[in-house]
C-alpha cells in the first residue's frame, strides 16, 4: 500500500561486504521504493544504482567488512545512502564517465549518475566512502 | 539469486550461450567462465541469449565486453539477443549498443554472424 506522501520513513540495512549479499540490498531498496509512487522503470533504476554502489564498496573499499544502506522516503522521492567503512575509493574512479572498452570499472559509477537524479560522494580515508543518491518521484 | 548458463552448438562453428536469471557481481563469474571456456576451445563466433535475463549490472556488462574483446582478437564476434526493455536501456545508456550487435531473436543474431 503506498504510504502517505507527507510521511518521512527511514529504513536502514547493514550487509556484509560480500558479493552474495548485494541482491539482498537491491531487493530491500526496491521494496522501499515500491511504497512510493515510482514507476516500475524507476524502481529498476534505483535497484541497479544501489547494487552498483554496493559493488563499488566491495571492490574498492579496502578494510571494510560491512556496507550500510539507509533509505529515506519523503514527498519528493527516495534518498539512499550507501556507506562503507574502508579507506575510500580512488577519486578517479568516482569521477569517471567513460564507457569505452578500456574502462569497464567506470561503468558502475557512470550508471549510478545516469539513473539517479542526484549523486554525491563523500570520500574520507579514515571514515570510508558515503554515497548519497536521490530519485525524485514524478508528479 | 542465481544464473543458469547453458551452452549449445549451433550452425557452423557458432555457439549459443543461454542465460537465465540475474547477472551481478556474485553470478557474473559463472558467465565469464562459460564464455572463457568456449573461447579457450577456439570458438570465436558466439550468440549470447539474454532473453531470460531479468537483471544485469556493470560486472555483467564487463564480462560481455571482455568476451567480445577476446573473440575480436581472433576475427570473431559476439551478438546478443535481448528483448527486455530494462536490459536494453542499460545497453543504450552505456553506449554498448554501438559495440554489440543486439537482436530481437536468435535467428537474426545468428544470421548477422555469417
Amino acid at each position: 500500500m503506498p504510504q502517505s506522501q507527507g510521511t518521512l520513513g527511514v529504513v536502514e540495512l547493514r550487509i556484509p561486504s560480500k558479493a552474495e549479499w548485494v541482491a539482498v540490498a537491491r531487493l530491500a531498496v526496491a521494496a522501499v521504493a515500491n511504497r512510493l509512487n515510482f514507476s516500475i522503470e524507476d524502481i529498476e533504476d534505483v535497484k541497479l544504482a544501489v547494487a552498483e554502489a554496493c559493488t563499488n564498496c566491495i571492490q574498492h573499499a579496502e578494510g571494510s567488512d560491512q556496507i550500510q544502506i539507509t533509505c529515506e522516503t519523503g514527498p519528493e522521492g527516495l534518498t539512499v545512502r550507501v556507506r562503507d567503512f574502508g579507506r575510500g575509493m580512488r577519486p578517479e574512479s568516482i569521477q569517471s564517465s567513460r564507457t569505452d572498452e578500456q574502462h569497464i570499472g567506470g561503468l558502475g559509477v557512470f550508471l549510478i549518475r545516469s539513473l539517479m537524479d542526484s549523486v554525491e560522494y563523500d570520500v574520507n580515508p579514515e571514515r570510508g566512502t558515503n554515497l548519497v543518491m536521490t530519485k525524485k518521484v514524478a508528479h | 539469486m542465481d544464473i543458469k548458463v547453458d551452452v549449445r552448438e549451433s550452425k557452423g562453428d557458432t555457439y549459443v550461450v543461454d542465460l537465465n536469471g540475474e547477472i551481478d557481481v556474485y553470478t557474473s563469474p559463472k558467465v565469464k567462465d562459460a564464455i572463457g571456456e568456449l573461447i579457450d576451445k577456439g570458438h570465436y563466433n558466439l550468440v549470447i541469449n539474454l532473453e531470460k535475463v531479468r537483471y544485469i549490472d556493470s560486472t555483467g556488462l564487463g564480462v560481455l565486453i571482455g568476451g567480445l574483446k577476446r573473440v575480436r582478437e581472433h576475427g570473431g564476434t559476439v551478438n546478443l539477443v535481448c528483448t527486455n526493455p530494462q536490459i536494453k536501456k542499460i545497453f543504450d545508456i552505456t553506449g554498448l549498443v554501438k559495440i554489440f550487435g543486439i537482436y530481437d531473436d536468435e535467428n537474426a543474431a545468428m544470421q548477422a554472424l555469417v
